[in-house]
């Protein structure tokens, strides 16, 4: 599974530049982010290359970080492709709490990372693959 | 102007009579003192075990100061003076640091409380035939009951609508024609701006006066409320510790506050020294409560900081006035008419693991009411990543302040070492109200 870092800002100026450099001068590399905003606060999340060594670069500046596990799912960049992700886990009643996703130019695949509620503990690489998608492998993963 | 009084012979008695009645009745609570844990204990310490150890008022000063703290101390009975069975009211009021004070009344205490409250409230020219909206909150706190029931006795027609809902109040104001007011200097701000709101103009009620307490303000906030509304404002001084409002009240005259000096021996000290300052000179204000039997308080430090007129009042009475409240000698906080200690909110975000070490107290004025937001850094090893967790933070850390200040709070999160740091001197609390 892909290991997301998930960071605590303050929503004002300089927050996210002050993180993107921490990770620069540790020469980290950034595979996807998002942002999500909450008034006075937001959490920055990042897939970057190597997760632990950001934590503790991030922990080392006193940083509020975790790290978490999330999917990372791949498919072909097709319409009705994020349709038929989506009803592969509706239908066995797994919630998305929070995804973000984009396509990668170089080679037409699209990538989604994933984090859900899986109460009945289904094996999602096994479902996703059912319905023609793939699990990124973390070697995969880190090397895009 | 006409001066009238509701206990004229009290309320004018020459001043080495009035000082007969103190030594008086200064002997009798010193007895129900002595009935306590907490004074029979310090009192024979400096020589005092019966009332006739009090020889005259200069023994009142052999007494130490009681303050604040030795209250909580001695929650909640360590200062009652009478068989629970005698008390028919209590009043308590959100700890400092958790743990609460709490003040007894007999039948007897009240009405002599009462009373006080009848004259205040007869010196401002207020009577029968006058109909009067209580506006301070009911409850726990003394501003409102204390009022309420002084203005029955006086014979006004009361309405103990209490606190909040401005358009209640209005449409109350409007329906029953009120006459006089009992408000918060902001709320009473509050209530003309949204006048407008509702197609009032002060024109359209019928008020002619309002008392004004519970927060500190200045002569001139008091004149333009009282250009605002067309009404004459007086000052009202109280805290619970003294029984409530009704310790000090402006006459007609509204030149500073009567101190119902029969009621109360008041002393003004320099607070650093704890020795009396010269008449006129500002210090801060020490209360002996003459006439509550069921819970004595001597020589309570209020940290209020005022000074006392040497001159006599033109309205004939001979209780010496007290000027407004000019600050205080600690950091507590007014909210909404609200006593709050930085402490107390301190206290509550240490007891919480997520939060972290620096914390600022914000204070701003929102359409005439105050705002407190407590700003807060999130503790690193327990962020989790998720954003429900922070939200559900955020309430956790509302509810419990809210349990201890009595008053809700916005709270704000950030990130760890982003506020200013616990060491030296933080600024803790950031004032950006107007002042009053």
């Amino acid at each position: 599974m892909a290991k997301q870092i998930t960071v605590f800002l303050e929503n004002r100026p300089g927050r996210i530049q002050s993180i993107s450099r921490i990770l620069k001068e540790k020469g980290l590399n950034i595979l996807a982010f998002s942002i999500q905003d909450r008034g006075e606060f937001g959490l920055m999340k990042m897939i970057v290359d190597k997760p632990a060594e950001a934590q503790l670069a991030l922990a080392d500046r006193g940083m509020a970080c975790a790290l978490k596990e999330v999917f990372a799912v791949t498919a072909a960049d097709q319409p009705g492709n994020l349709e038929k992700l989506t009803t592969a886990l509706a239908e066995k009643s797994i919630n998305i709490k929070d995804a973000y996703g984009f396509v990668s130019t170089a080679d037409k695949r699209g990538i989604c990372y994933l984090e859900v509620e899986n109460p009945h503990g289904v094996d999602i690489g096994k479902l996703i693959a059912e319905y023609g998608f793939t699990l990124i492998a973390d070697k995969d993963l880190y090397d895009l | 102007m006409e001066i009238r009084y509701w206990n004229q012979r009290l309320e004018t008695l020459p001043r080495h009579e009035l000082r007969q009645l103190q030594l008086e009745r200064l002997r009798e609570v010193v007895g129900y003192a002595l009935q306590t844990p907490f004074y029979k204990k310090r009192l024979p310490k400096v020589g005092i075990s019966s009332p006739e150890d009090i020889r005259s008022l200069d023994d009142l000063k052999k007494i130490p100061f009681t303050v604040k703290d030795d209250l909580r101390q001695a929650f909640p009975k360590g200062l009652l003076a009478v068989d629970m069975e005698k008390v028919v009211r209590i009043h308590s009021s959100s700890g400092t640091t958790g743990i609460p004070t709490v003040i007894y009344y007999t039948a007897d205490d009240l009405d002599r409380w009462t009373d006080l409250l009848a004259r205040s409230i007869v010196a401002t020219g207020a009577g029968p035939g006058d109909v009067f909206q209580n506006m301070m909150s009911y409850g726990l706190f003394t501003g409102g009951l204390g009022v309420h029931y002084g203005a029955e006795r006086v014979g006004m027609a009361v309405i103990p609508v209490g606190g909040g809902n401005t358009q209640r109040q209005l449409q109350i104001m409007r329906d029953f024609r009120t006459t006089v007011l009992h408000i918060t200097p902001s709320y009473l701000l509050h209530i003309h701006q949204r006048m407008p709101e509702f197609g009032l103009t002060p024109a359209d009620l019928n008020l002619k006066k309002a008392w004004m307490g519970a927060e500190p303000h200045s002569e001139n906030t008091r004149l333009k409320l009282q250009e605002l509304f067309g009404i004459d404002i007086y000052n009202s001084y109280g805290l619970s510790e003294m029984n409530g409002p009704g310790v000090a009240f402006e006459c007609v005259y509204k030149n500073d506050l009567h101190v119902w000096e029969d009621g109360y021996i008041i002393e003004i000290i320099d607070p650093r020294t704890g020795e009396p300052v010269e008449d006129g000179q500002e210090g801060e204000v020490v209360f002996t409560n003459l006439i509550r039997h069921a819970l004595p308080l001597l020589r309570y430090r209020t940290r209020d900081l005022a000074f006392l007129h040497p001159d006599p009042c033109p309205c004939g009475r001979t209780a010496r006035r007290m000027s407004r409240i000019t600050g205080r000698t600690d950091d507590m906080l007014i909210i909404n008419g609200v006593n709050v200690f930085p402490s107390q909110i301190e206290e509550v975000l240490m007891s919480i693991p997520e939060v972290g070490t620096n914390y600022q107290i914000h204070l701003s004025r929102h359409e005439g009411l105050d705002r407190l937001t407590v700003k807060v850094e999130i503790y690193s090893k327990l962020f989790t990543g998720d954003l429900a967790a922070l939200e559900a933070l955020k309430n956790k850390i509302n509810e419990k302040l809210r349990a201890s200040i009595t008053i809700n709070s916005r709270i704000e999160l950030h990130e760890p070492g982003s506020l200013p740091a616990i060491e030296g001197k933080a600024k803790r609390v950031v004032d950006e109200r107007e002042k009053l």
